[in-house]
C-alpha cells in the first residue's frame, strides 16, 4: 500500500463504530503497516453522532483525515452517511448500511429526519454501495454480526490480504462465534 | 474496575509493537518507568489514563474525590520518594492550582508527573484554556507529546528530569493525542526503590522565611532547565527547505508534516522553558519563520519577547482545534502554499442534529421534568444532569464549574432577600468533589434555598467511575460507601428528604413543599444510574412499556420527557396527529412516560 488510505467510519453512539475502527486498525498493524485512528469520545454514549478516522499506509502523520480526502466512508446509518458525505474524495466509495435511526429531537418543530437519505446520497455520489447488514445478520442468525459484515464490505477496497483480516477477526471476536464471524465477513466481502 | 493481572498490551513486554491511545500509552509509561503511585479525578479527555494504569498490580491507583486531593496524595507519595503521576482534565488543574503552585518551592524528590489533558475545541468541556501557561506560572518543564509513542516515552523522560532537577513536570496532552490510537513499542518495567522521606523543614515546610530562601533556588533551577531544553532530543530540527521554517508542538506537528513535508520543521517536545538559543539559530537558517500552535500564542509570545521575528496567530487563530485543513489554509493565506483547485467533493449538508440526551431510564429525567413543571430557578452543576438544560426539559439557569451550584444559589437568595423557589441541583460525585463546603456555608448563612443531590451513585458523565460514595474503588471492591444524608446532617442541614425520581408525583410534591418554605432543605434522589448502576454495572432493565394505540390521542406529552426510546409512530389519530411508539429494546421500564400520559395509554408489556 504505497499511498495512505483514509477510511471514515460514522454512525450513532452505541452502534459499534468504535469497535469497527478498532478492528480495522488492528488489521492494518497485523499487515505490517502504519495506522492511526482518531475519534472523540465523551458524549458518544448518549445517542450522539460518532465518527472515527482511520488512516493506513507506510508512514502516517496526521491522525485526522482532511476533508474531501476519505477513500472510503462506512456509514452505519443513512442520515449519518449524508452528514459526512463531504469528507469523501471525488472518486471515493460510500458504503451505507440501510438502517435509519431517528433521533427523539425529530418530534420537535424545525427538526426533520431527511426524507430519503439513500436517494440524496446516490444523486451526489457515484460510487455508493448499499448493504442491508441487519437482514444478512438475521439470515446468519445473530444480529451482532452487523459490524463484521460491514467490515467485510470495506475490506474489498483495501489492499490487505484476506488471510490477515480473518486472522484478526478470529483473535478479536467473542469465543465460540469465530466461524460465524468469518462467514459474516465473507458475506460482506462478496457484496459489490 | 477491579484489578486485572494484565495491563494494556503485553505485560512481560518483549519489544512488541501495538496500537494504543495516548491515554493508554501514558498508563503503559507508568508501568514501564516504575511509577508506584498514580491518582486522578475523572474528566474527559484524561479518564482512561488511570483506568488503564489500574490494570497493573505494581501501581497503587486511586480515584480521589477531587483534583486537589488527587494532587496532594500524589505529592505526599513523591515526598516519600516514590515515582508518582497525577492526571486530570485541564479545568481540574484550576482545582489543584494551590498545591501545584506551592510545590514549586519544594520540588519533587521521588519524581512527579502532572498530566493536564486540555480540550481544544471543547469536545466535552466548558472552556478551552491552554494549560501550558501553568507550567510557566509555576516554573515547571512542559512536555507535549505528538502521538502515543511520545506519550509513553515522555513519562520516562519526564520522570528523569523530575528527579534530576527536583521539579514537578507538566505532561500536557490534548484531546486529539489522548484519544488517537497510534503505534507504540512496548518495553519492560524498570523497577525503582522508594527512597523514604528525608526530613528537611526548610524544603518541605513552606514558611515565608523558608520561601525567601527557596525562591532563588527555584529561579536557578529554571535556568538549568532552560539549558536542558537546548540539548534535549525532544526539541529537534528536521531540516528541509531554507525558505520556510515552522516551529510547532504536540499533534500540530503531525498536521504540519502532512501539509508541508518539505519545510524545515522545529519540533518542540519540551515547550517550556523554550530552547531560545536553538530557536535563534533555526530562525537564522530560514527566510521566513512561522509558529503553528494550537490555542494561545504561548510559544510565539516568548519567541517574539526574545527578539526573534516570527508569524503565527495572524494565520492560525487561538480559537478551537487545529486540523490539517486549518494548517493548510493558514499557509495559503501566508502566501506559502497555493490554494488547491476546488476538489469535486459533495457539498456539506445540514442534517438533523443528535444532541446528547438522558439515557432511557435515567433517574435525572423525573427530577428535571418536575423542576420544569414547578418553574424553579435552577442553579445546576456539572454532570449528566446538566443536560436537563437542553430542550425539551429546559430546566437549569446557571452552570459554571464543579460545585458552584450551591454557592450561586445562596448568592441569589441573599441578593433577592429569600431563597424561595431557588433550587441548586448537584450530582453525587460533584457533591463529594466540592459541594460539601458550599452546603456548610449555606447552613451557616441560613439561606432558604433547596439543594437537590441527584444521587445516581456513580460518576456517570465521564463513563461510570467510582467515588467514596459507591462502595468500590479503583483497587477493587471494599471501598467506602459514604452516606450522603448523614453527611448533610453533619454539615448542619435539618430538613433532609429522600425521594425516588421514578415516582413523579412524590418528587413534584416534595420539591414544591421545600421550594415554598424559606428554610434550607436538602432533597436526595435515590435511583442509581441506568447505564452504570454501581451494584453490577449492567444496564438497568425492567419490564418495558408499550403504547396502547387504541388509547393514544397523539398529544405528544410523553415525547416531552425526552426519552430516546420514545418516537412518533406511523399511526395517526382521526385528527391526523401521530401516535407515539416505544422501542421495547431501548425501554428500561422506568415508567416516567406512563405517569405523564393524560389518558393512561402507556402500559407495561405482558
Ligand atoms: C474540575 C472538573 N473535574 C472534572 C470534570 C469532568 N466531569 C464532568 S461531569 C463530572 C462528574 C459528574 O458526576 P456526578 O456529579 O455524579 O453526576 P452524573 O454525571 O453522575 O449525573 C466530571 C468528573 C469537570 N468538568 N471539571
Amino acid at each position: 500500500m504505497k499511498q495512505t488510505k483514509n477510511i471514515l467510519i460514522v454512525g450513532v453512539g452505541g452502534q459499534g463504530v468504535l469497535l469497527a475502527s478498532e478492528l480495522l486498525s488492528a488489521v492494518a498493524v497485523e499487515a505490517g503497516l502504519d495506522a492511526k485512528k482518531s475519534e472523540v469520545h465523551g458524549m458518544a454514549q448518549r445517542g450522539g453522532v460518532v465518527s472515527s478516522h482511520v488512516r493506513i499506509g507506510e508512514k502516517v502523520y496526521s491522525p485526522l483525515i482532511p476533508k474531501g480526502e476519505a477513500d472510503v466512508i462506512l456509514a452505519f446509518e443513512e442520515a449519518e452517511a449524508l452528514r459526512w458525505s463531504f469528507f469523501l474524495k471525488p472518486k471515493g466509495t460510500m458504503v451505507v448500511n440501510q438502517y435509519k435511526l431517528v433521533p427523539p429531537i425529530a418530534s420537535m418543530k424545525g427538526f426533520d429526519y431527511p426524507q430519503d437519505p439513500v436517494k440524496s446520497i446516490q444523486t451526489k455520489i457515484d460510487r455508493t454501495v448499499l448493504v442491508d447488514a441487519e437482514q444478512i445478520a438475521r439470515e446468519l442468525g445473530n444480529i451482532r454480526l452487523v459490524n463484521t459484515i460491514l467490515l467485510g464490505v470495506v475490506s474489498r477496497f483495501l489492499d490487505i490480504d484476506e488471510a490477515v483480516w480473518k486472522k484478526v477477526i478470529r483473535e478479536r471476536v467473542p469465543k465460540g462465534t469465530e466461524t460465524l464471524n468469518i462467514e459474516a465477513f465473507s458475506r460482506g466481502r462478496r457484496i459489490s | 474496575m477491579t484489578k486485572k493481572k494484565n495491563g494494556t498490551g503485553n505485560k512481560t513486554g518483549a519489544a512488541m509493537k501495538t496500537i494504543l491511545s495516548g491515554n493508554e500509552a501514558v498508563a503503559r509509561g507508568c508501568y514501564e518507568y516504575g511509577i508506584h503511585v498514580a491518582t486522578a479525578y475523572p474528566g474527559t479527555p484524561s479518564t482512561e489514563i488511570l483506568e488503564n494504569a489500574a490494570r497493573y498490580p505494581e501501581i497503587y491507583c486511586e480515584w480521589s474525590p477531587n483534583e486537589k486531593v488527587a494532587f496532594e496524595v500524589a505529592m505526599g507519595a513523591t515526598f516519600e520518594g516514590a515515582r508518582t503521576l497525577v492526571a486530570m482534565k485541564h479545568v481540574g488543574l484550576n482545582v489543584a492550582a494551590d498545591p501545584f503552585m506551592s510545590m514549586s518551592l519544594i520540588g519533587a524528590p521521588g519524581g512527579f508527573i502532572v498530566v493536564s489533558a486540555d480540550d481544544p475545541g471543547m469536545h466535552s468541556s466548558q472552556n478551552e484554556q491552554d494549560n501550558r501557561y501553568y507550567a510557566k506560572f509555576a516554573g515547571y518543564p512542559c512536555l507535549e507529546p505528538s502521538d502515543s509513542q511520545e506519550a509513553k516515552d515522555f513519562v520516562g523522560v519526564g520522570l528523569d528530569i523530575s528527579v534530576d532537577y527536583d521539579v514537578p513536570v507538566l505532561l500536557r496532552m490534548t484531546t486529539r493525542v489522548c484519544h488517537s490510537k497510534t503505534a507504540v513499542k512496548l518495553g519492560k518495567r524498570r523497577e525503582t526503590q522508594v527512597k523514604g522521606f528525608q526530613r528537611d523543614p526548610q524544603k518541605f515546610v513552606v514558611l515565608p522565611s523558608h520561601g525567601r530562601i527557596r525562591h532563588p533556588w527555584a529561579v536557578e533551577r529554571l535556568r538549568k532547565l532552560a539549558a536542558l531544553s537546548e540539548n534535549t532530543p525532544m526539541n529537534r530540527v528536521e531540516k528541509g527547505s531554507s525558505q520556510i521554517g515552522i516551529i510547532t508542538h504536540g499533534v500540530t506537528y503531525q498536521y504540519v508534516k502532512e501539509v508541508m513535508p518539505d519545510a524545515s520543521i522545529f519540533k518542540l517536545g519540551m515547550s517550556y522553558p523554550l530552547p531560545v538559543g536553538k530557536i535563534k539559530a533555526f530562525a537564522d537558517s530560514v527566510d521566513r519563520l512561522f509558529v503553528v500552535e494550537e490555542l494561545e500564542p504561548f510559544i510565539e509570545e516568548q519567541i517574539k519577547a526574545a527578539g526573534i521575528a516570527c508569524e503565527g496567530k495572524i494565520f492560525w487563530s487561538n480559537l478551537g482545534e487545529l486540523n490539517p485543513e486549518r494548517v493548510e489554509q493558514g499557509l495559503v493565506e501566508a502566501g506559502v502554499l497555493r490554494q488547491e483547485a476546488k476538489k469535486q467533493t459533495a457539498p456539506s449538508e445540514k442534517v438533523i442534529p443528535r444532541p446528547p440526551i438522558f439515557c432511557p431510564g435515567c433517574p435525572h429525567r423525573g427530577l428535571y421534568y418536575a423542576l420544569r413543571k414547578l418553574k424553579a430557578r435552577v442553579t445546576t452543576d456539572i454532570g449528566c444532569y446538566t443536560l436537563g438544560v437542553l430542550p425539551p426539559l429546559e430546566s437549569g439557569d446557571t452552570c459554571v464549574e464543579m460545585g458552584a451550584s450551591i454557592g450561586v444559589a445562596v448568592g441569589m437568595a441573599k441578593a433577592r432577600g429569600n431563597g424561595k423557589g431557588i433550587v441548586a441541583t448537584i450530582g453525587d460525585s460533584t457533591f463529594l468533589h466540592s459541594g460539601m463546603t458550599g452546603l456548610l456555608n449555606a447552613v451557616n448563612d441560613k439561606a432558604g434555598i433547596t439543594v437537590v443531590i441527584a444521587d445516581n451513585r456513580i460518576t456517570a458523565m465521564t463513563g461510570g467511575q467510582h467515588h467514596p460514595g459507591t462502595g468500590e474503588s479503583l483497587m477493587g471492591p471494599g471501598g467506602f460507601k459514604a452516606d450522603l444524608a448523614k453527611i448533610c446532617q453533619a454539615l448542619g442541614a435539618v430538613r433532609i428528604k429522600v425521594v425516588d425520581p421514578y415516582r413523579l408525583q412524590e418528587t413534584l410534591d416534595t420539591l414544591k413543599q421545600e421550594m415554598e418554605n424559606d428554610e434550607l432543605s436538602v432533597i436526595i434522589t435515590n435511583r442509581p444510574c441506568a447505564l452504570f448502576p454501581p451494584e453490577n454495572r449492567k444496564r438497568v432493565r425492567m419490564k418495558p412499556f408499550q403504547v396502547d394505540l387504541e388509547k393514544c390521542i397523539g398529544c405528544h406529552t410523553c415525547l416531552r420527557v425526552s426519552c430516546p426510546a420514545i418516537s412518533e409512530s406511523h399511526e395517526t389519530t382521526e385528527k391526523g396527529l401521530t401516535k407515539s411508539h416505544i422501542d421495547p429494546v431501548l425501554c428500561t421500564g422506568c415508567s416516567v412516560c406512563a405517569q405523564v400520559c393524560p389518558v393512561q395509554a402507556i402500559i407495561p408489556t405482558e
